[in-house]
C-alpha cells in the first residue's frame, strides 16, 4: 500500500502541473528525452582470435555460437528476463524460471547483471570442452549460491526445488512436497564426508570421482556442439 | 564519429609539411602502421544478395558491427565473403549509411523491423538524418503507444481468473468487466436503469403540472408529488451508495480508486441527497441546498461506465487538453483586448450599454463567437470598426484549434475500434501459444511411448522415430535427463487427473508401492516401461467413460495431426490392429468425430492437417482401449 501512496503523491503533482499548463495555454512539447532511454546498450565481443585462445572452441564453433547468440540478443548481451524466456521454451510443462536464475548467476561471472557473449562462451567452454574436474568445479559453482566455497543444505534445497519445479505438476508418480528434501538428504549423505552439514569443493570432487555413474554422465555433453 | 574525420586525417598529416622548416626540435618518428593499408573490396552476402564495398568504407564507423572485428564472426571461409542471414532490402539502407554518412528511414518499412536491423548492425537510431527523423520518430511513438495499449488490454480483464482469486478480486473483476458472469451483467443493467430513472425524475420534477384544487398558479410536478419523487430519489441514492461502497471494498488500490474520475462522479452524484438529509429546514440555508441539487445532474455522467461513446469523448477532451487550454488562453487574451478597446471607443456616447470593461466582455464574447444577440451594439464609428475587426478575428481564433481536436477524436475512435480487434487477436495468439506448448510436451510423451528411450541403434524402433529431426532428438534427450535426475516421469494432464481421481478413491497405497519398486529395478529397456505405462493408463481409463472426450480441450487437437509423418499411415494400413499403433494420437477429442470408422478404410491422401485421419487412428485406439478397459474393470 505504501508504494500506492507514493504513486498518489506523484500523480497529484503531475495533476497540478497539468492544470497550470492548461490555464496558461502552453502546448505539450515533444519530449526529446524519451527517445534516448533504451537501445545503445550495445556490447561488442572481443575478436575471434582472442576468444579462440581463451576457450577451447574452434573458429567454426565460435561462429555458430555467435550467430545464434546475436540472433536472440542483437544488443550483444542477455539480461535475466531474456535468459529466462529462452530457457523456458525447452521446458513447457514446468516452471524453469528459478533454475534459469541460478544458471544466469553462474554464467554472469563479473556480476554486472547481464551475460555477454564472452561470459557465455567461457561457461560453455568449461562445460563442453573442459576436463572432468573443470566441469565438476563449474557445477559446484552453480550450486554454491553465495559463492563462499561450501554448499549448505538450504542452498541445495533451493537448487533441488528449482529442478523439481521444472518437471511441472503432471508427473508420474505424483510429485510429493518432500521429494526435493529427500533428495537433498540423499545427496548430503553421499557427499558430506565429515558430516559437518556443508559440502566443500574437495568433498564434492572426491565423492564425485568415486561415483562411476557421475563420471560417466559427465561425458554426456561432449558432442553437443 | 563522423566519416569526415577519418578520411581527412591523411590530408591533415600531409599539411604538416608547413611546420617542418620552422621547427626548433626534431620531429618525432611517425607511428608504424602494422596493418596492411592497401584498400580491398569486401564482399558482403546478405541472404543471397551480394554487396561489394571498400574496406575503408566500412571502417569509417568502427563502433558498428561492420566496422569492427565483430564481422569476422560472420566470415565464410569457403566463399571468402561475409554472410548475413538478414533482410537484403534493409541492408541497402545500412550500407548507404556507411557510404554517405546519412541514415535514411524507408517509409514503407515497419518501424520495428528497421529498429531491429539497426540494433543488429550496432547502429544507433539517433544518427537518422534530418530529412527522415520526424517521420521515424512519429512512427516510433505511434508504435509504442499501440504496444502500450496492447499490454494494458492484454493484462486486463479478459483472461480468466486463477482459481485462487479471493472473493474481493472476483468482485472487482465483475465490476470492471460485466460480461464475466450473469450476476454482474444483471447488476450492470440494473444500475444503468436506475441512473436513467434518476435523471428523468430530476427533469420531470421541474415540469409544471396542473395546479392543485383551489390554487391558480401552475405547480411544478416535484412539489405536487413531492412524496413520490422523494421515494424514487431515495431508492436511486441507496442503490448508488451500495454500488460505490462495493466498488470501494473490491478495489485493489483504494487510494487510486478514490482519486479516479468515475468515483468522484459517483460521490458528487450522491452527496447532495445526504447533505439535504442532514441540513435543517432553515430558510437561508435552503437556498444553498437548492443549488446543491444542481449537482444531481452529474448522475448522467455515470452513464459513461455504460457507454463507450461517452468514454471516447472524455478521452478526446483529455488528450487535446493542451490544445483546448491554448484556445481558451488566446480567447481570453483577445476578449480582454477587444473589450478594453470597445469600452474606450464607446465611452463618450450617452446611454451606451458599455458601462465598464467587464460589461464589454459580454459583447466581445457574443461577437467573437458570431452569436450576435444584439443586446449591446456599438454606436460610434470607431466602435463599429473595432467591432467588425473583433468578429473577424473571433472566427479565426476559434477555427484554428478545432481541426486538432477533431483529428484527435478520430484517432482515439479508431484506436478504440482497433482495441477490440486486438483483443480478439490476442485470444487467438494465446490459444496458439498454449497449443504449441502442449505440442512440445506431448511430443516428448509420444517419443517415450514409441520406445524412443531404448537403444537408438536397434532396428526395432518404429519408422516414425527415425524421421524425427536432430533438434527433437536432442530436446527429448534433455527432458529424459531431467526425468532421470528427479526420478519422476512426465505425463499428460489427462493421466495426471485420472491419477488424482484414482488416488482419492484409494488405489494409492497398493499401486504406488508396486510401481515404485518396479521403477527402481528397471533402468532401461523400453518394453517393460511401455507395458507399465499402458497398465497405468488402462487403470486410469477404466474409471472414466468416453465422456472424457468433452473434457479434453479442443485446441490440443490440430497439433497432433501435423506431427504424423507419411509412413505411419501406410504402416497402419498394412497391419491394422496387431501393429503396436506406435505413432497414433493418444488424445481423445471424441467430441469432434464421434462416428467410429473401422481401421481398414483407406484414409484419403489429403494433407496431414485433415481431421479424418487422426480420427480413424484415434478411434481404433479408443476401441482397443475400451476393450481392455472392460477387462480390467472386472478386477
Amino acid at each position: 500500500m505504501s508504494q500506492c501512496r507514493k504513486r498518489c503523491r506523484r500523480q497529484l503533482t503531475k495533476v497540478a502541473r497539468y492544470f497550470y499548463r492548461f490555464v496558461t495555454g502552453t502546448l505539450t512539447q515533444d519530449s526529446i528525452e524519451d527517445d534516448f532511454e533504451l537501445s545503445t546498450v550495445c556490447h561488442r565481443p572481443e575478436s575471434m582470435d582472442k576468444l579462440q585462445e581463451q576457450t577451447k572452441f574452434t573458429k567454426k564453433e565460435l561462429q555458430v555460437l555467435y550467430r545464434g547468440f546475436k540472433n536472440e540478443c542483437p544488443s550483444g548481451v542477455v539480461n535475466e528476463e531474456n535468459f529466462k524466456t529462452i530457457y523456458s521454451q525447452f521446458f513447457p510443462q514446468g516452471d524453469s524460471s528459478m533454475y534459469a536464475h541460478f544458471l544466469f548467476e553462474a554464467f554472469d561471472t563479473d556480476k554486472n547483471g547481464s551475460v555477454s557473449f564472452e561470459d557465455f562462451v567461457f561457461g560453455l567452454s568449461i562445460i563442453l570442452r573442459g576436463t572432468i574436474n573443470d566441469r565438476l568445479n563449474w557445477a559446484f559453482n552453480l550450486y554454491d549460491l553465495n559463492k563462499d566455497g561450501c554448499i549448505t543444505k538450504e542452498e541445495m534445497l533451493d537448487i533441488m526445488k528449482s529442478i523439481y519445479d521444472m518437471m511441472g505438476k503432471c508427473t508420474y508418480p505424483n510429485m510429493q512436497d518432500e521429494a526435493p528434501r529427500e533428495h537433498v538428504e540423499n545427496f548430503f549423505q553421499k557427499m558430506d564426508r565429515n558430516k559437518d552439514g556443508v559440502v566443500t569443493i574437495e568433498e564434492f570432487i572426491e565423492s564425485c570421482q568415486k561415483d562411476e555413474n557421475i563420471m560417466q554422465s559427465m561425458q554426456l555433453f561432449d558432442n553437443v556442439i | 564519429m563522423a566519416a569526415g574525420v577519418a578520411t581527412w586525417l591523411p590530408f591533415a598529416r600531409a599539411a604538416a609539411v608547413g611546420w617542418l622548416p620552422l621547427a626548433r626540435k626534431t620531429m618525432p618518428r611517425p607511428p608504424v602502421d602494422k596493418s596492411s593499408r592497401s584498400d580491398e573490396i569486401l564482399f558482403v552476402n546478405v541472404s543471397g544478395q551480394r554487396f561489394q564495398t571498400w574496406k575503408n568504407t566500412l571502417d569509417r564507423y568502427p563502433d558498428t558491427l561492420l566496422g569492427s572485428s565483430e564481422k569476422e564472426f560472420f566470415f565464410n571461409e569457403d566463399t571468402q565473403e561475409y554472410f548475413f542471414d538478414r533482410d537484403p532490402e534493409m541492408f541497402r539502407h545500412i550500407l548507404n549509411f556507411y557510404r554517405t554518412g546519412k541514415l535514411h528511414y524507408p517509409r514503407h518499412e515497419c518501424v520495428q523491423a528497421f529498429d531491429e536491423e539497426l540494433a543488429f548492425y550496432g547502429i544507433v537510431p539517433e544518427i537518422i538524418g534530418d530529412c527522415c527523423m520526424e517521420e521515424y520518430r512519429d512512427r516510433k511513438k505511434e508504435n509504442q503507444e499501440r504496444l502500450a495499449e496492447d499490454t494494458e488490454a492484454g493484462e486486463a480483464t479478459d483472461t480468466p481468473l486463477p482459481d485462487s482469486a479471493t472473493s474481493r478480486e472476483r468482485l472487482w473483476r465483475a465490476f470492471e468487466n460485466p460480461h464475466t458472469s450473469t450476476m454482474a451483467l444483471v447488476f450492470y443493467y440494473v444500475t444503468g436503469f436506475f441512473i436513467a430513472v434518476s435523471v428523468i425524475a430530476n427533469v420531470v420534477e421541474t415540469v409544471p403540472c396542473r395546479p392543485l384544487k383551489g390554487t391558480v398558479k401552475d405547480l411544478p410536478c416535484g412539489e405536487k408529488f413531492s412524496l413520490a419523487f422523494f421515494c424514487m430519489d431515495t431508492a436511486c441514492v441507496l442503490i448508488f451508495t451500495f454500488e460505490y461502497l462495493m466498488r470501494l471494498f473490491a478495489a485493489p488500490c483504494r487510494c487510486k480508486f478514490a482519486r479516479s474520475v468515475m468515483s468522484v462522479i459517483d460521490v458528487v452524484a450522491i452527496m447532495p441527497y445526504y447533505i439535504g438529509l442532514v441540513m435543517p429546514e432553515n430558510e437561508d440555508v435552503s437556498g444553498a441546498f437548492v443549488t446543491l441539487r444542481v449537482f444531481r445532474v452529474f448522475r448522467i455522467f455515470k452513464f459513461s461506465r455504460h457507454s463507450q461513446g461517452l468514454r471516447i469523448l472524455g478521452y478526446t477532451l483529455k488528450s487535446c487538453a493542451s490544445e483546448l487550454g491554448f484556445l481558451l488562453f488566446s480567447l481570453t487574451m483577445a476578449i480582454i483586448i477587444f473589450a478594453t478597446v470597445m469600452f474606450y471607443a464607446e465611452k463618450g456616447t450617452k446611454g451606451s450599454s458599455f458601462t465598464s470593461i467587464p460589461a464589454s466582455f459580454w459583447y466581445t464574447i457574443v461577437t467573437m463567437t458570431t452569436l450576435g444577440y444584439g443586446d449591446m451594439v456599438p454606436n460610434t464609428i470607431a466602435g463599429k470598426i473595432f467591432g467588425s475587426i473583433c468578429s473577424l478575428s473571433g472566427v479565426l481564433v476559434i477555427a484554428l484549434p478545432v481541426p486538432v481536436i477533431v483529428s484527435n477524436f478520430s484517432r482515439i475512435y479508431h484506436q478504440n475500434q482497433r482495441a477490440d480487434k486486438m483483443r480478439a487477436q490476442q485470444k487467438v495468439r494465446m490459444a496458439r501459444i498454449r497449443m504449441a506448448k502442449k505440442g512440445t510436451a506431448n511430443a516428448f510423451l509420444q517419443f517415450k511411448e514409441d520406445g524412443g528411450l531404448g537403444d537408438p541403434d536397434s532396428n526395432s524402433s518404429a519408422l516414425c522415430l527415425k524421421n524425427r529431426s536432430a533438434f527433437e532428438n536432442q530436446h527429448h534427450h534433455l527432458l529424459h535427463c531431467l526425468e532421470k535426475t528427479t526420478n519422476h516421469e512426465f505425463t499428460d494432464e489427462m493421466a495426471y487427473s485420472e491419477m488424482c481421481l484414482t488416488e482419492s478413491v484409494g488405489y494409492r497405497t497398493s499401486r504406488s508401492t508396486s510401481l515404485s519398486s518396479q521403477q527402481g529395478a528397471l533402468n532401461n529397456g523400453c518394453c517393460p516401461r511401455r507395458a507399465r505405462r499402458r497398465a497405468a493408463m488402462r487403470l486410469a481409463n477404466s474409471t472414466v467413460s468416453v465422456s472424457r472426450g468433452s473434457v479434453q480441450e479442443l485446441d490440443t487437437f490440430p497439433v497432433k495431426s501435423t506431427n504424423l509423418p507419411q509412413q505411419t499411415r501406410s504402416s497402419l494400413n498394412a497391419r491394422a490392429v496387431d501393429i503396436k499403433l506406435n505413432c497414433s494420437d493418444r488424445d481423445y477429442t471424441a467430441a469432434i468425430i464421434s462416428i467410429p470408422t473401422p481401421p481398414s478404410n483407406t484414409p484419403d491422401e489429403s494433407p496431414p492437417s485433415s481431421p479424418a485421419i487422426p480420427g480413424i487412428l484415434r478411434n481404433t485406439r479408443a476401441t482397443a482401449y475400451l476393450q481392455d478397459a472392460v477387462k480390467i474393470s472386472s478386477l
